[in-house]
């Protein structure tokens, strides 16, 4: 057989706040639970190799991949999409930013754009314009809607210290 | 298939499908059952007041779904949030090609279409009022879906003909609101996609879900023209989950019931595959393409070229080469599709519904009216990404296995076998007289082809036709016939300055009558087709930084050398709100010393496909002289498409299209060795990613009065290259004829020039 394909097990994993249980082979990579079993939206395969950063998604408050992460190694942490940021009625404030500078065309890439912002600000609210774009080294956007979506960080990375506004 | 158009009308009461004679549309320019000479097929105004548009042309994130939503709200005199729209269904929407090319606009935004059924319908609802209320239009006011008469009495659009028919067909004499009562259209709509996208709601083919859905992915063959010897499934019997090993001729493919088994089932399977032939080396592409046998057609040609450039005290000659780029769009295309033994459902990111059902159709042996295309959709495409082949891929797979099926490529399927923007030469002659004027120009351009959108009829234009064994649109070479019809430039091969003459017209944009364009396609090792800005951004390239190669041999400013040479006042106007804009005649001149960092400014200016938009630009960049490492610090454009629908969506794709533009200039470039491509993921193609200190970008609008609207999409990304190579030469007196611009290429170009001014 095949190498790569194990046995499916029982696995618990959770995300958004919420406990989920899903029979998978445990290599399988979190994205594909995510999107399949879990049907979230959020994140999205952009190329499975962890170059583009449409899959990411917070772990414990860390931006990963999740299209090369197995969803056998999530264990215990906690796993938050962007649909695990806020919702339309209440938008996180990064959200929030991206929306009033419209930041997105066609929007494929906005996992990575925002939880690799937000998971850099949380763990450094004081970061400067620079340190916020190098931190998005790894992250494409193929529209190129770059200049808004640099605004919107900035505005959300001011916002926040301003307001200090909770994570 | 119209239930389905009916059963989604049932909720706001309406029957709509307004049908064509049968068999008519099929075999008619429109292939479809919806007749786009009648208002029905474009709207239908529901019992409880809802709006409902149908349109062809569909938005793939750059805001034509909103622009739409805001045409039909303000013909129709209603608020944006009473407006459905339906986008590209075959069930539903008229045939409307291919949402292409900058098309949308022209096509739904003037006087014909969209815009004409809703303005027709707005006239017939207020002849409906008149009669209802006993008064004369004249005398009648329309507020948000309100008819009020001078009597006070008042009735809404659904109680006139709500849930009912107009059965009416367009009329060409419907007036559009004009520009000055606009309220919806012309406002900074924020793009109704959203709040969904923020939150991670919205709905990507990719999310697409039907019950009973398995996973499928292909097997690619290892190189192009590489053929099935043998399928060993040897290895993957008995793995769990596996359905499926399909094989149709060279196409392979495999269907489990998770991604993830599809995955490694696709690893997983042995495939002996007959070898393709060589590949031309990339070191040397260029002049191979030169000595290809070629398909030549001439734009114009004023048959006196040679006399004059022989006459000419001055004949300035350069080369421009442009290579392979790819759409490289972020997700790899994806669609679902629902085969059953006498129908198909596909949901699919395509430009094309009823072009991608047409081929769907005679991949699957299916009758055409069977055949559903439903546009959901995908990651930005840009052009023919791999959207199409997937589609007919994952329909492929759901027959074979009878049962709804999802595909998506993995980043080298999508990579190694999309329609990549075309490898071109440009070689340009052109005269000088003693006192700097143009007065002949001679050019010649060779274009790399293989396939292009598969249209209605033409399965092997991308590679999922070709691996179930249909050709790609032949090239026939051949020799050029004497241009007869008027200059349209389609694809800006012949430069803003020409005076375009051809069939008793001349169409150009310029004074330069002795004039030839002459252009050689040739094959190409790869799939190539439309690619955002597709030949124009190549030919613009060498046309504008070559205008400027003249300009610094006449000694003159690039602003005042291309007005001598321009008589186009569109054109003039966007050159010169550009040139006020960045305050170009301000500048002190600067040093003569090349050391270190430089910097410099170059404008490159076009008129769209001739006359579908226009834009001016105006580059500043810096060059390290010691590294070759360009960057640009500031983009001013000036754009002219008409009367802007939506401002705010206009200057979100400028600067898209001008960033994408500097990438394409900067860094991206397809290899390949001498088998197969080699850029295949973000480590071997290469795209500026958000890390990049970006330039700032100003855009100027230039609207002249009376005008109808154009493309805008991708007016600035044509002018892009061109006005950073126009720079770069400002900055180092170094001409860079070939992109990308990396380092390594500008570093070899200073010391070639240093070598030469020693």
């Amino acid at each position: 057989m095949v190498p790569g394909l194990t046995l499916t097990k029982q696995i618990t994993i959770k995300v958004n706040s919420r406990e989920h249980t899903v029979e998978v082979d445990p290599d399988t990579p979190l994205l594909f639970v995510l999107n399949d079993d879990l049907g979230l939206r959020g994140p999205r395969f952009g190329c499975g190799l962890a170059q583009c950063g449409a899959c990411t998604v917070m772990l414990q408050g860390k931006a990963v991949r999740s299209c090369v992460m197995p969803v056998g190694a999530v264990g215990a942490a906690e796993v938050t999409t962007l649909e695990g940021l806020g919702t339309a009625e209440k938008l996180h404030p990064i959200q929030q930013a991206f929306l009033e500078e419209g930041a997105a065309q066609c929007g494929y890439c906005l996992s990575g754009v925002i939880l690799t912002a937000k998971a850099f600000l949380d763990a450094k609210p004081n970061a400067s314009d620079q340190e916020i774009r190098e931190a998005l080294g790894g992250i494409l956007c193929r529209c190129f809607a770059h200049v808004r979506m640099l605004r919107a960080i900035r505005k959300y990375a001011e916002g926040r210290k301003r307001d200090s506004v909770p994570a | 298939m119209t239930p389905s158009r009916r059963d989604f009308l049932k909720g706001c009461g309406a029957l709509v499908v307004s049908f064509r004679a049968s068999g008519q549309g099929i075999f008619g320019t429109h292939r479809s059952h919806i007749d786009p000479a009648r208002i029905d097929s474009w709207l239908a105004i529901g019992a409880d007041g809802t709006i409902t548009a149908y349109t062809g042309k569909c938005d793939f994130g750059q805001g034509i779904f909103t622009a739409q939503t805001q045409l039909i709200a303000e013909e129709l005199c209603v608020a944006i949030t009473r407006v459905k729209l339906i986008e590209c269904d075959t069930a539903m929407t008229p045939d409307q090609g291919t949402t292409s090319g900058s098309q949308t606009t022209p096509t739904n935004f003037n006087s014909e279409n969209l815009a004409l059924a809703a303005a027709t319908a707005r006239e017939a609802l207020l002849g409906l009022a008149a009669k209802e209320l006993g008064e004369p239009v004249d005398e009648l006011r329309l507020d948000n879906g309100v008819i009020t008469g001078s009597s006070g009495r008042r009735v809404r659009y659904e109680d006139l003909i709500g849930s009912k028919h107009f059965n009416l067909p367009l009329s060409a004499t419907a007036t559009r609101r004009s520009e000055t009562q606009w309220t919806v259209l012309g406002k900074p709509v924020p793009s109704l996609d959203r709040v969904a996208l923020m939150t991670g709601q919205f709905e990507f083919v990719h999310c697409h879900h039907v019950p009973g859905m398995l996973h499928g992915r292909v097997v690619r063959p290892p190189e192009m023209g590489a053929t099935v010897a043998d399928v060993d499934e040897h290895l993957v019997h008995g793995l769990p989950g596996l359905t499926k090993v399909v094989v149709r001729k060279d196409f392979v493919g495999v269907v489990a019931e998770t991604q993830y088994q599809a995955v490694v089932a696709a690893r997983g399977l042995v495939v002996h595959w007959n070898p393709g032939p060589p590949l031309a080396a990339q070191e040397t592409f260029f002049e191979h393409m030169q000595q290809q046998p070629a398909h030549d057609a001439l734009s114009v040609d004023s048959g006196d070229v040679e006399t004059r450039l022989a006459a000419a005290g001055n004949v300035v000659r350069a080369r421009y080469t442009y290579p392979y780029q790819m759409h490289g769009s972020l997700g790899a295309s994806c669609a679902v599709a629902d085969v059953k033994p006498d129908s198909a459902t596909v949901w699919s990111p395509t430009q094309s519904a009823y072009p991608t059902r047409s081929i769907i159709a005679k991949l699957l042996g299916l009758p055409l009216d069977s055949v559903r295309v439903v546009y959901v959709r995908g990651s930005g495409c840009y052009g023919l990404n791999g959207a199409d082949a997937v589609s007919f891929d994952a329909a492929v797979l759901s027959q074979a296995v009878g049962k709804p099926v999802r595909l998506q490529f993995s980043r080298r399927d999508e990579m190694m076998w999309e329609n990549l923007g075309s490898a071109c030469v440009i070689e340009h002659r052109a005269g000088l007289t003693p006192e700097g004027r143009i007065i002949a120009w001679d050019r010649e351009n060779w274009v790399a082809s293989l396939g292009n959108r598969p249209g209605y009829d033409r399965p092997g234009n991308v590679i999922s036709g070709m691996l179930t064994g249909y050709a790609a649109e032949p090239l026939e070479p051949g020799p050029a016939k004497p241009p007869r019809e008027k200059l349209r430039n389609g694809s800006n091969t012949v430069p803003s300055y020409f005076a375009g003459c051809a069939g008793g017209t001349c169409n150009g944009g310029g004074t330069i009558r002795s004039e030839r364009a002459l252009t050689h396609t040739v094959h190409s090792p790869f799939f190539t087709g439309p690619l955002r800005s597709p030949l124009r951004i190549q030919n613009t390239f060498a046309n504008e930084c070559f205008m400027d190669e003249l300009c610094a041999q006449a000694k003159a400013d690039p602003v005042a050398f291309r007005l001598q040479h321009l008589q186009d006042s569109r054109t003039i106007g966007v050159l010169k709100a550009a040139a006020i804009a960045c305050k170009w005649d301000e500048r002190s001149p600067h040093s003569a010393a090349r050391t270190g960092v430089v910097r410099g400014r170059g404008i490159a200016c076009v008129a769209y496909e001739g006359e579908n938009g226009y834009a001016a630009l105006v580059a500043e960049v810096t060059v390290d002289m010691d590294t070759g490492a360009v960057h640009p610090r500031r983009f001013v454009v000036a754009l002219d498409c008409g009367p802007i629908s939506n401002p705010d969506g206009l200057r979100n794709q400028i600067e898209g299209g001008i960033l994408q533009g500097m990438s394409r200039s900067l860094v991206e470039e397809v290899t390949w060795d001498n088998k197969r491509i080699t850029s295949i993921d973000w480590r071997t193609y290469h795209s500026l990613h958000l890390d990049y200190e970006i330039p700032t970008i100003e855009s100027v609008f230039v609207t002249p009065a009376g005008v109808p609207a154009t493309g805008a999409g991708e007016t600035a990304i044509t002018v892009t290259p061109a006005a950073i190579g126009n720079a770069i030469f400002d900055a180092t007196n170094v001409r860079l004829r070939t992109l990308p611009f990396t380092p390594e290429r500008v570093r070899a170009a200073l010391l070639q020039d240093g070598h030469k001014g020693a």
